[in-house]
């Protein structure tokens, strides 16, 4: 468990590491979807909808958990 | 929470995906424009399903080795939610093509191998809730799902190359239906197939609880073995 943890420590690690070359490829791009600089808001949305059912997801796991624990 | 480290890699890779995805430069390529960001989420998701379906056969393979109901309800489940995929891909990938084909249907022939596929995969649950005796639903949906998985294949990876389509790969045009090479660049890949295992494992994790729930369900059927 706790190496498993360690593995995916590092690849959080690479990811934001590999977010931060994209960032600067950003500021030279200016294509018409993000001209504006709106489009984080549609990406706050996405995120908000997948953390939303993220954690329904997780609910869910425990409760059929308890129900698995009482039989 | 039962073994989280793989769901806590899915919501992570998730997360990433949605996020670099929609913000990482992207090559421009013909009236594609923007909408090649559809390669993070569309084609990706449709890997997850294929994998999905994948697993549900091994399953099917394994009941008919072994009769264990426990494997008809994996097989099942996985089914299921491959099932489900595969129509948010099908709905997805027709507002894709209205703003890039022109139309939602144009009866391109992946749109279709794919559509025959679906209603291959639906009957095989209206078969398995026609099929009282449980045995023989096992049974009997297992063999169906092997023939169903080995029609879909070609249908979905086979025909499409060999007629000319509108998907990348058709006949004529270089490259893999999926993911044509010259489309798909460094930084893209980079989110692309984080994104492939973050659907797989927002797959799994779905199926196993609909598993969780017919092994709780089933108790008795299962332990009366």
């Amino acid at each position: 468990m706790r190496n498993r943890i360690h593995y995916l420590l590092l690849l959080l690690a690479g990811i934001i590491l590999s977010t931060q070359t994209f960032a600067q490829e950003n500021l030279a791009a200016e294509t018409p979807m993000r001209s504006n600089g709106k489009i984080y808001v549609v990406l706050a949305i996405c995120i908000t909808i997948l953390l939303g059912l993220f954690i329904y997801l997780l609910s869910i796991d425990r409760k059929i958990k308890q129900i698995e624990d009482k039989q | 929470m039962r073994k989280s480290w793989w769901k806590i890699l899915a919501a992570v890779l998730l997360i990433y995906t949605f996020t670099a995805g929609f913000l990482i430069k992207v090559p421009l390529i013909g009236n594609l424009k923007e909408t090649i960001r559809n390669l993070f989420f569309h084609v990706p998701m449709w890997f997850g399903q294929i994998i999905l379906l994948t697993t549900s056969l091994v399953y099917s393979i394994l009941y008919l080795r072994k009769p264990d109901l426990r494997r008809d309800i994996y097989a099942s489940c996985f089914a299921k939610t491959g099932i489900l995929m595969g129509i948010l891909g099908l709905i997805t990938g027709a507002i894709w093509a209205t703003y890039t084909w022109g139309e939602p249907w144009s009866n391109d022939p992946k749109q279709i191998g794919v559509a025959i596929a679906l209603l291959i995969y639906f009957a095989y649950l209206v078969l398995r809730n026609a099929i009282t005796d449980i045995d023989k639903r096992a049974k009997i949906s297992a063999v169906y799902n092997i023939f169903a998985y080995f029609i879909y294949l070609p249908l979905i990876m086979i025909l499409p190359r060999l007629v000319e389509s509108l998907h990348p790969g058709g006949k004529g045009v270089e490259g893999n239906p999926g993911l044509n090479g010259a489309d798909l660049d460094a930084t893209m890949r980079l989110v692309f197939w984080p994104a492939v295992i973050g659907w797989t494992l927002l797959g799994t994790w779905i199926t196993t609880l609909n598993i969780r729930i017919y092994l709780i369900r089933d108790k008795n059927l299962l332990n009366a073995k």
